[in-house]
């Protein structure tokens, strides 16, 4: 058996563990300044963006998360993948607690963005902050010009600055300028399906969001759609801390710094990304990548 | 290149009936739905033909008219006309809020049970037959009316000619206000299920970008179920256009134009109703035609406008139906 420094002590993978990562700078043992003479300007611990610690969900009686410790790196892709009805979305969609618009739900546990718990704060300026990209793209049904500017508009961003400038440069952001700049008066319905995520991303990019969860963005799309929305997410993580749900392993091989692997309301095991896929810890997260089940 | 398999295929020639059963369904539903075309056109056509003495006798002039007079025989149109828009007008001006914000509270806000309990309250209120309305009216709504509601109008706005003139309890504003109970339950039901009918990925993208409840259903779901409530409306101002009964209880039966809202006043549907069974002339009961022909045509005009303003607001791409 190997001794990989990313590999849990024999205790944590008892059955009743409480399901919890690694804490990410265990990840990135290079990240951390070994010496005092190191000199090298990468060398600074990683900072976790946004932790959950002990989360659990409801749906009704139905308890859909159960105990989840999660540490986000900041400006990393972390992938969340795992088996159809595992938890993966309901996790995701606690984090900007859109969860909480649906009838009957309880949320326990603390999450906490930049150290303070977003359940304490205004719910709308923790949606500000953190973006939503969804399964199926849901531009509204507007030009695209008016999709952009819908979230700067209520959140009051647009005050002195230049509108125009705000859309071309989400839109640039989310790789989409160079096709939509001769039709943004048009509706948001003229463009095509991979064409319209991207918009729904630069729509979500245009209130200047510190995070960006996308829910399985690319379930929805083709191969080259596919591809160009995992470039785009590569090249984004400069600028925000990305959280990506998807049941795609290949793509979360692709885009994650990190992978957590959910099954049954539990996160099973989060650790480097070649780690899970290559060496994981756990039997449970084995199998599922090996395709014996899932 | 003939494959074996091409040669032992069986003939199935030998088994095949005269009329297929297919053909035979297509046949029977063209059938029932000629039938809808027929009985439109038969309707017109009588319609017409009624009312032709009428149209050879005043022409256009029918519809300038407010000149209503059995016993010279003249007849004009215009203050059915003007009672049956201007009732119409007011129920919508009514019901038209009150049914749009209780669909908001029934499809955004209630919890689901009280939602649909309270729908299904409301669909009872759509079959309460419009006699029975009527009846509230005259007992309950005019004196109403006539007591509290109009004098205190007269009291803040009694300036203006539009709530100008004695407190008679029935007329145009009754009338609305009656038509106002009448649409109001399609408003809200047809709205409610238009409402329903938005993803909750809209509803969601909009709060995911820090819009609030109230922001996400005036600004994101109101405009895309707005082809739904349009449709509400045209449906409440149809049956708006076309009441009879509870309107001829209120109205007043005043064949005239008057500017005050408070005034007596006729609609076409109710002066149809009351005045049938004694048109005693040729000239009398053509004129009665004529304006059944008014009311058909209005309705259909109108009906038309509201296609129209579907297909340019579909045109536009702001929403799909």
């Amino acid at each position: 058996m190997s001794t990989s420094p990313y590999m849990l002590p024999e205790k944590a993978r008892h059955q009743d563990a409480p399901s919890h990562g690694l804490s990410i700078n265990d990840m990135f043992p290079t990240a951390i300044p070994h010496s005092a003479g190191a000199t090298t300007a990468v060398l600074q611990p990683l900072t976790a963006k946004m932790k959950t610690e002990h989360v659990n969900f409801y749906y009704g009686k139905f308890q859909a998360l159960h105990d989840i410790s999660l540490e986000f790196a900041s400006n990393k892709v972390t992938a969340l993948i795992g088996p159809s009805g595992c938890g993966k979305s309901t996790f995701l969609r606690t984090l900007n607690r859109i969860n909480e618009t649906l009838r009957d739900t309880r949320l326990e546990g603390s999450i906490t963005l930049d150290g303070e718990n977003i359940l304490d704060k205004d719910v709308t300026e923790i949606r500000r902050r953190i973006g939503m990209v969804f399964q199926r793209p849901n531009p509204f049904p507007k030009s695209i010009y008016d999709n952009i500017i819908y979230g700067p508009k209520i959140n009051g961003m647009l005050k002195g600055k230049n509108a125009a400038e705000i859309v071309e440069k989400s839109l640039r952001r989310a790789a989409l300028w160079d096709e939509a700049k001769d039709k943004l008066h048009e509706s948001a319905y003229a463009l095509s399906g991979g064409q319209q995520q991207r918009l729904c991303i630069a729509r979500a990019l245009a209130v200047d969001p510190e995070m960006l969860l996308l829910d399985e963005p690319c379930s929805a799309l083709d191969p080259i759609a596919t591809a160009k929305i995992e470039d785009l997410l590569v090249g984004l993580k400069s600028q925000c801390t990305i959280v990506i749900v998807t049941h795609n392993m290949q793509q979360a091989a692709r885009v994650a710094d990190t992978t957590g692997f959910f099954l049954l309301g539990r996160l099973i095991e989060h650790a480097k990304t070649d780690i899970i896929f290559k060496n994981p810890s756990k039997k449970e997260t084995e199998d599922y990548i090996t395709g014996r089940f899932g | 290149m003939a494959t074996p398999a091409a040669v032992v295929r069986p003939t199935r020639t030998l088994r095949k009936p005269l009329i297929s059963g297919d053909e035979l369904a297509k046949a029977f539903t063209f059938f029932f739905a000629a039938l809808i075309i027929v009985v439109t056109f038969a309707l017109v056509w009588q319609l017409w033909i009624g009312s032709s003495p009428a149209k050879e006798k005043f022409g256009f002039r029918f519809l300038t008219s407010s000149l209503w007079n059995p016993v010279t025989d003249e007849y004009g149109a215009l203050p059915f006309i003007y009672g049956t828009l201007l009732t119409s007008f007011l129920a919508l001006l009514i019901s038209v809020p009150l049914g749009v914000g209780a669909a908001i509270y029934l499809s955004e806000l209630a919890s689901p049970r009280l939602s649909n309990t309270l729908t299904f309250l409301v669909e009872l209120l759509a079959a309460v037959p419009s006699v029975i309305f009527g009846l509230i009216a005259i007992f309950s709504l005019v004196p109403l009316m006539r007591d509290y509601i109009e004098p205190a109008l007269q009291n803040a706005f009694g300036s203006t000619p539009l709530f100008s003139g004695p407190a008679f309890g029935v007329g145009y504003l009754t009338a609305g206000m009656i038509l106002a109970v009448m649409t109001f339950p399609f408003i809200i039901s047809v709205s409610r299920e238009a409402l329903m009918a938005v993803p909750r990925e809209q509803r969601e993208a909009a709060l995911a970008l820090g819009a609030t409840k109230w922001e996400s259903t005036w600004q994101i779901v109101l405009p895309f179920a707005k082809l739904g409530i349009l449709g509400s409306v045209f449906l409440g101002l149809a049956r708006a256009l076309g009441e009879t009964m509870a309107v001829t209880m209120v109205i007043g039966n005043d064949p005239a134009i008057h500017a005050s809202l408070l005034a007596p006043g006729y609609t076409i549907a109710a002066v149809i109703a009351n005045e049938f069974t004694e048109a005693s002339g040729k000239m009398y009961s053509s004129a009665l035609v004529e304006l059944g022909l008014v009311l058909f045509a209005l309705t259909m005009l109108i009906n038309g406008v509201a296609q129209l303003m579907i297909v340019l607001t579909t045109k536009k791409g702001s929403a799909k139906a």
